[in-house]
Formats: C-alpha cells, structure tokens, sequence
C-alpha cells in the first residue's frame, strides 16, 4: 500500500489535508510519551494553524491579509503564556506575557521617562541633525562630481562598519547624558542618509535635465524643482534606514554609560536584578517605538512620494 | 579604477581632519598642563603634544596605528601572535561568534523563506512579522540573550552566536523571498510547459535566480551580526572579544586602546563583507549573471 492510498475518507474530509493530519497525529503521539504536559499547547497550534489555513485559502483581501497575522501573533501569545505556565518556568528566565502586560502598566511613569529620555532626547534629536547635516553635505557636494565619486564608496564602506562601536568614544566626549545618545545617533545615520541623498539627486535622466534648461531654469529651480522631487523616493529610503538605526545607536550607547533613566539603561540594570519582566515591558516599549517612528516616516513618504511606482501600485 | 584618485582624496581629508580634530580637542589638556608647570606652550609644541599624550580625548591616527601594530604584527614577531593581549586573539573571538551566527541565521532564513514561498498559509502569517521585526530595534534585547542563556548553563560562544543569528536572520529572509519570487510568470510557465516537478522548478529555476538577492542580503547580514557579535560581548563583563576591548578601554580612559579596536572591528567588517563580494562575484560570473 503505498502513501497515496492512506487518504483520510472520514466527514468533512474535504476540509483536512491528509498531509496535516499524519503530521498532528505522529506529533501528538510523540508529545504524549515525551511530554504529556505539552499536549494542550499543541492542540492549540495545530487548531489556529489549522484555521488560518483556511482562511489564507479564500481569495486575499484586507481582511483576511489583517486577520491572519494577527490570529497568528495571539497564538504565539497563547502558546508563550500556556508554556510558561504549565512547565512552570522560573520568571527570572521567561515572564508570561500576562506577568508583562501587569508590569507594563504598574510602570508607566518609569517607560514614559525611560522613553522620553532615550527615543525623543536621544533618538529624535540625533536623527534630526544627523539626517539634516547628511542631507545638506549631500546638497554640497552635489556640484563637484570628483567628490561625489570619491564620497559614494567611502560612505558606502563606511555604512557597513559597526559604527555602534563609536558610542564608547562619544559618551566619553559628551558627557553621560542625552548629548551623547544624540551624537552616536547622528553618527550612526549620517552615512546611510547620505549615500542615498546623493544617489537619489543623481536620479534625473539628461531629457529632463534639457527639459529644465529649455525654460532656462536656473541651478537652483532645477535643484528644487526637477532634482529633489525625483530624490524623494532614496531620501525616505534613507530616512526610514535611519529610523531602526537612530533607536539602536540610543539604546545602546546608553549600555556604555547614562544617568539613571533611559531604556538602554532600565534593560542593563534590570537584567542584572533578574527583573526581566521589566525588561520586556521595556522591550515592547522599544518596539512600539521603533515600529511607530518607521510607520510615521512611511505615511509622509506615501504623502510625498504618491507620484512613484511603488506607491501606486499598492493603492 | 576611474574612482581611485576621489576616494585618496576623500581619505586623505578625512585623515586630516582626525589630525586638526585631534590637536582640538586634545588642546586643553596640554595646556593645563603647561600652565601647571609654569611654562607656556609654543604652537609646534602644543601640536606636538596634542598628537603624543597617554589618554588622549581624540588619538592622532598614528597612535592608534602605532598601538594596532604593538598588539598585532610586534606580537606575531615575537612568537606570541596568539596571545590575551593580541588583537587577533579578540578578534578571533568575536569572528568566531559572528561566523557561527550568521551561518545559523542564513541557514535559517533560507529555510524559512522557501516555506514562505511555498506554503501560502505561512507566508500570511509570518512575512507581515519579519517585515515588522526589521523597524524594531532588536538588538536592545542582546543583554537579556546573555543572561538568560548564562542562566540556563549556556555559555561561551553560543549566546552571542544567538544574537548574530537573530540579527543575520530577517535580512536574509526577506532577501531570500523577494530572490525566489523573481523569476517571472513566463519563466515558471515554461517550466510547466516542460513539465517540471516543483522540486525540479526550485534547482533549476528559483533558487538560481535568487543567487543576486541572496548575496546582497547576505552582505548586510554579515555587518549585522558582527555589531550582534560586539555588542553580545557587552554585557559579559568584559572577557574577551573586541566589544570587550572596547567596554574595558572605556572604563579605564584607554582611548587609544578603544580607538585600536574600533579600526580592528571595521578591518574585520570590511574583510567579511568584501569576502562575500569576492564569492558573489564568482558565482554570478560563473553563472552568467554578471
């Protein structure tokens, strides 16, 4: 009898795959000479599986591209929470996600300083002026082409070095404080702001430069209103790169060295307590941070930028 | 070539300018201590000694040059290439790390992508994730890995290895689907005309047109997990590893000792990264990509 011939016959077999039902069966069975306790957890992933499947089956539209995701992240809360507590794990090395969502809001003020503090001082500031300075340097050496080929593969090599590795130096220049975080930070995305600024204004084809000088526009008409405009694409590009980079650079440097709030130093300092329940609280206020400044960057990116492909195409 | 003589120039401004800054900020000290001795300064010796103290709030580039050499070929000479105080020696340690980790990252993400290329139920579920992961800043996790993974009983080399492969992870994945979804309907439509099993479809057509995508994403996870590798030495207190170079030079005002391995850490970025330029080049010729 070969394995074609195993096909599962039984009512409403045309909703099960006979693949997946081997599969849930053999696992099952193996988890429950193994592992008795984890039976639960696996009937619950194989039954969201199971239906998320289901659904990713029907034609796509926004709400199953929404409802599948987020089915999925709940049950790997699910899943996290029913581990943690029926294996009994220590909090000290995996808090449940319930014992998280709890230290989260007994501890606002904490996260809120600890944010202030890290993502709009530190982060915010350095993403600014490091974003700006790139973006002016850019328009300088927009002129002479010598310096253009000479910057592009330096600052390319440059974007690849783990620049993270300046933060001890600069906390030493600037101080413990937010001044520092804003330095590493402006470090960390001059580079990758300013190889895209640069590529980005060189993304004008001759026609258009001919265009531009048919109505005898000048450097700067040409700069503004031919050059920048079809720059913007790179340049939000660039800005969105320095988004997760801006937070890194803020968050870390703070490991070398800070007064007692920000959230590079909640997450040393409560590691070393075993308070990792703080830690994660911290961690989602991290990633609410991160995934919030990247989302507001890309909705001004759709603003500006509604003329280019890519955005048409997702409309 | 065409580009040699703009990035010497580049350089050599960029050199420079270390210099002046150097004499900058290095400036007060030497005149503290002037003036403590009673003496003042003329401009060749205040430059002189802005470019020559122990602690230097900004070493001129020959210190640093001067230190490397001292703790990696003056080493080798002496027969102790491999010593604790050699830069090689950390940064052996943290090569080991980054290379374990990345090979475990793209092994993973490889993995994953083609389960999300083929299986649409994971590509529904998982993709909207990996593409969130990438804005989140993931690597303010590194000092929870450590300790937790200490406390288990795991560590060494494995923790930070973990950390490079977490970071190494998502580029690959999303390198890797984007790859094996390039070739275009008319391609895969000729693999059925041959009737192509899927298995034949994915050797011959897929995973050799992702080959591009794949080397580029790779590059960027090499950089990400050598910062993993770095700051996964952080929070161990200093052992060993360039990241534990650059925490002790820290607590102890060795600038020129942090400066030394900050260059030794791009050295290894650079060599890593233009490695797999080097492979990437072979293979797409080879090929017949580039």
């Amino acid at each position: 009898m070969g394995f074609r011939d195993l096909k599962y016959e039984g009512p409403f077999r045309h909703l099960v795959n006979t693949e997946f039902l081997i599969f849930l069966m053999v696992t099952l069975a193996g988890a429950g000479i193994l592992a008795p306790k984890a039976i639960p957890i696996l009937l619950v992933w194989f039954a969201v599986w199971w239906i998320n499947s289901r659904i990713a089956a029907l034609p796509k539209s926004g709400l199953t591209k929404f409802l599948v995701p987020m089915l999925f992240g709940v049950t790997v809360l699910i899943i996290w929470e029913l581990t943690v507590t029926s294996f009994g794990i220590s909090p000290v090395l995996l808090p449940a996600p319930t014992a998280i969502a709890a230290t989260f809001a007994k501890s606002t003020h904490i996260l809120w300083q600890d944010f202030v503090q890290t993502a709009l001082k530190g982060a915010l500031t350095g993403y600014i002026m490091g974003c700006g300075a790139a973006f002016l340097t850019a328009i300088a050496i927009d002129r002479f082409p010598f310096l253009q080929r000479g910057l592009l593969p330096v600052g390319n090599f440059v974007a690849a070095l783990p620049i993270i590795g300046m933060a001890p130096i600069l906390v030493m220049w600037f101080g413990f404080d937010w001044q520092s975080k804003a330095a590493v930070v402006v470090v960390m995305v001059f580079f990758p702001m300013l190889v895209n600024t640069v590529q980005g204004l060189t993304d004008t084809d001759a026609m258009q430069r001919d265009l531009m000088r048919t109505y005898a526009a000048g450097y700067w008409q040409t700069l503004f209103k031919l050059r920048l405009p079809a720059a913007m694409p790179f340049l939000f590009n660039g800005l969105k790169i320095a988004t997760t980079l801006a937070l890194i650079g803020a968050i870390v440097a703070e490991f070398f060295g800070s007064p007692i709030k920000g959230m590079g130093f909640r997450i040393s300092t409560s590691v070393g307590q075993l308070a990792l329940d703080l830690v994660w609280a911290e961690i989602v206020v991290a990633a609410i941070a991160g995934s919030g400044f990247y989302g507001a960057v890309a909705l001004v990116e759709k603003a500006v930028t509604f003329w280019h492909p890519s955005q048409r195409s997702r409309a | 070539m065409r580009n040699l003589v703009p990035v010497l120039t580049i350089l050599a401004a960029l050199l420079a300018l270390w210099y002046a800054a150097a004499v900058a900020l290095n400036a007060q000290w030497a005149q503290d201590q002037a003036t403590r001795a009673g003496t003042t300064l003329t401009l060749p010796a205040l430059v002189a000694d802005t470019w020559s103290q122990d602690k230097p709030k900004l070493p001129a580039p020959h210190q640093v040059a001067l230190e490397i050499w001292n703790t990696t070929g003056a080493m080798v000479l002496e027969g102790r290439g491999f010593s604790k105080r050699s830069l090689f020696y950390h940064s052996w340690i943290t090569f080991s790390a980054t290379a374990l980790g990345f090979v475990l990252g793209t092994a993973l993400g490889i993995a994953l992508a083609i389960g999300i290329v083929y299986n649409r139920t994971i590509d529904m579920s998982v993709m909207p994730w990996v593409i969130a992961s990438q804005t989140i800043p993931i690597l303010a996790i590194a000092p929870m890995i450590i300790v937790v993974l200490n406390a288990v009983g795991i560590s060494g080399l494995l923790p930070k290895a973990m950390i490079s492969m977490y970071l190494s992870f998502f580029p690959v994945v999303v390198g890797m689907v984007k790859g094996l979804r390039s070739p275009a309907p008319m391609q895969l439509d000729q693999m059925r005309t041959w009737s192509a099993s899927a298995a034949q479809t994915f050797w011959r057509l897929r995973l050799p047109s992702s080959m591009p995508y794949l080397f580029t994403s790779l590059k960027v996870g090499m950089a990400a997990s050598l910062v993993g590798a770095i700051v996964g030495e952080l929070p161990t207190g200093a052992v060993a590893g360039l990241g534990a170079r650059l925490l002790a030079g820290s607590y102890y005002g060795q600038t020129i000792q942090i400066w030394s391995a900050l260059i030794m850490a791009a050295t290894l970025a650079a060599v890593l990264v233009g490695l797999i330029g080097l492979v990437q080049r072979i293979t797409l010729k080879r090929m017949g990509m580039a």
